[in-house]
């Protein structure tokens, strides 16, 4: 532990888990409430972005419908506190379990398809979802729903910003810890090997598919979880925070932050909310509107990372060992 | 006598109108060295991959270790013991060479659904692995990432991965591929090494490496099984003379 603070990457990795860990604190003393807000937003992103790169980073399976699981989390919840099941108790691993069922669904299908044809796949079911969530007419159909917060019988208010921030701080950390085993498991070194052949895999005797598939639902039901919390963050559910967009800035966030490497998705969430959160303004200088288009900024400093830091922000903080 | 470790029948396959594979049968024994050779094109590792299970026979059955195997998966037949290397060298380039072995040997010990604790840490995945690299003559790059190996250690490194899990049968396809007369050399030395102890199925242009180690040969053209049996024999048909060796024999 001692030994990785040495490293720039360890040491900057330390400081930013750390200002992550007092987050609160710090807009408090600021009196920044709106700071806390986007600090739970980059959050709850990047316990999805470290889900999508378990299989996107490790796998080498490029989901394009990864923000499903935002869906299938916040709608779980959703859908049983409009009909008075408001304890997180239940809510919470229904959620995860309706994520882990919908991974497997797709995976079983999309898995058995390589290449463009699997990004078509999985953008296709997460479409599809899509529509189904705006379809519901019950559940606020395209204006969405608001919801009340999950309830845990007096253990933790999640309307206080605060707590619920370092509950899904907590969860962050839970994430980060078993996607770092699972990279040097077993598991995650089969995953990982397939990524770079599966054929040879195979031939070694690794039934590659089902491995594929299980990384693909754990990946499902870790997405499912940041759907709850987003859910819970905004007391609210509507279709669009699962539309193709969604999925895109995911994709966007674990190439940009580095695919494949522990962190890599917190540096690319951190980033990507942090040029959101700064061009915007930037640009509505002039009060002409233009902030909306942050992106055209934010799309040539993606082409550079892609051109010069092929690890992504990773990368930049040095090799990386083991 | 005993039934052969691993036989074909009369298997067929066609890509479109071309048969690649016409109706063969051949067979490999317990303990020896069945070498198959043939001009480019003559459908060899299109017969291999039938064997390994990466390709479908349009008929003909496969028979191996005493069962029948010609619908089962490829990762299943690894596990039954039949293991290859490929004509293409096909190790994980971003794994160093011990993870590459280790990985090979954990194919072979027990699930890999193990989610938490280190795989790098499991004695019994890296010592049996650090024997394998032994055993080809790669111990001193263990540490090394595979594609920083130079071609020659990366054909090694394929090998101690095919002999994890001490399978049955070991089909290697041109193992001596890109080799230098030296490399070569060594590569025939370590294959004569595990000779008594496990047979093979040998796809190999190198004509030296192959009728130094071959106990029978199968001259494959255009995906017919021309002619097979002992290396004097082979050398002294006339119809292989004319349709492969040409003057290189003479």
């Amino acid at each position: 532990m001692t030994k990785a603070l040495r490293t720039p990457r360890g040491l900057i990795t330390a400081i930013l888990l750390l200002l992550l860990a007092v987050l609160p604190l710090l807009t408090q003393a600021l009196d920044q409430r709106y700071l806390l807000s986007i600090g739970t937003r980059i959050v709850i992103w990047s316990i999805a972005a470290i889900s999508l790169n378990m299989i996107l980073g490790y796998g080498g399976l490029v989901s394009f419908g990864h923000a499903a699981f935002f869906g299938t989390g916040g709608y779980a919840v959703g859908i049983l506190a409009a009909n008075g099941i408001t304890s997180g108790w239940i809510q919470w691993p229904v959620a995860i379990l309706a994520g882990a069922l919908w991974a497997t669904v797709i995976g079983a299908l999309s898995l058995r398809t390589r290449g463009l044809y699997f990004i078509m796949i999985t953008l296709a079911f997460a479409q599809l979802v899509y529509y189904v969530g705006a379809g519901l007419e019950a559940y606020g159909g395209d204006d969405g729903l608001n919801i009340t917060r999950s309830r845990f019988g007096g253990m933790i208010d999640l309307r206080d910003k605060a707590a619920f921030y370092w509950l899904c701080f907590i969860l962050l950390c839970a994430t980060l810890w078993f996607c770092g085993r699972m990279a040097n498991s077993r598991f995650g070194l089969v995953l990982r090997g397939a990524k770079a052949n599966d054929l040879r895999m195979t031939a070694l005797g690794f039934p590659v598919f089902r491995y594929r598939l299980a990384a693909f639902v754990i990946a499902g039901a870790f997405g499912s979880l940041s759907g709850i919390l987003l859910a819970n963050e905004g007391a609210y559910i509507s279709p669009a925070m699962m539309s193709w967009v969604k999925s895109g800035d995911l994709i966007v966030i674990v190439v940009l932050g580095g695919m494949g490497t522990l962190f890599g998705p917190i540096y690319g969430t951190i980033a990507f909310f942090v040029l959101e959160e700064t061009l915007k303004p930037l640009l509505d200088l002039g009060h002409r509107g233009w902030g909306e288009y942050w992106q055209i900024v934010f799309g040539p400093m993606l082409v550079l990372i892609a051109l010069y830091a092929r690890g992504g922000l990773d990368s930049l903080l040095g090799r990386r060992h083991g | 006598m005993a039934e052969p470790l691993l036989s074909t029948d009369r298997l067929i396959k066609r890509f479109g109108g071309l048969v690649a594979t016409d109706s063969v049968s051949i067979d490999v024994k317990a303990g020896e060295i069945h070498a198959l050779i043939g001009p480019n094109g003559a459908g060899k590792t299109t017969l291999l991959s039938q064997l390994t299970g990466n390709l479908r026979p349009d008929a003909g059955t496969i028979r191996f270790a005493g069962r029948e195997v010609t619908h089962v998966p490829m990762h299943a037949r690894a596990r039954l013991g039949l293991a290859r290397s490929f004509q293409i060298t096909s190790v994980l380039r971003e794994f160093t060479a011990l993870d590459n072995v280790a990985l090979a040997v954990q194919a072979h010990s027990g699930h890999s659904f193990r989610f938490l604790s280190d795989a790098r840490r499991e004695p019994g995945l890296r010592e049996p692995a650090r024997r394998l690299l032994a055993e080809v003559g790669l111990e001193g790059r263990a540490d090394t990432l595979a594609s920083a190996l130079s071609h020659g250690e990366q054909r090694q490194l394929e090998l101690a991965m095919a002999l994890a899990g001490d399978p049955k049968l070991l089909l290697l396809d041109e193992p001596m591929a890109g080799m230098g007369p030296e490399e070569s050399h060594r590569m025939v030395g370590v294959l004569q090494g595990f000779k008594a102890r496990r047979a093979m199925l040998l796809i190999e242009h190198d004509m030296d490496a192959v009728f130094q180690l071959a106990d029978r040969i199968t001259v494959l053209v255009y995906g017919r099984a021309i002619a097979s049996g002992a290396p004097a024999d082979i050398r002294a048909n006339p119809d292989v003379r004319q349709a492969y060796l040409g003057d290189e024999a003479a």
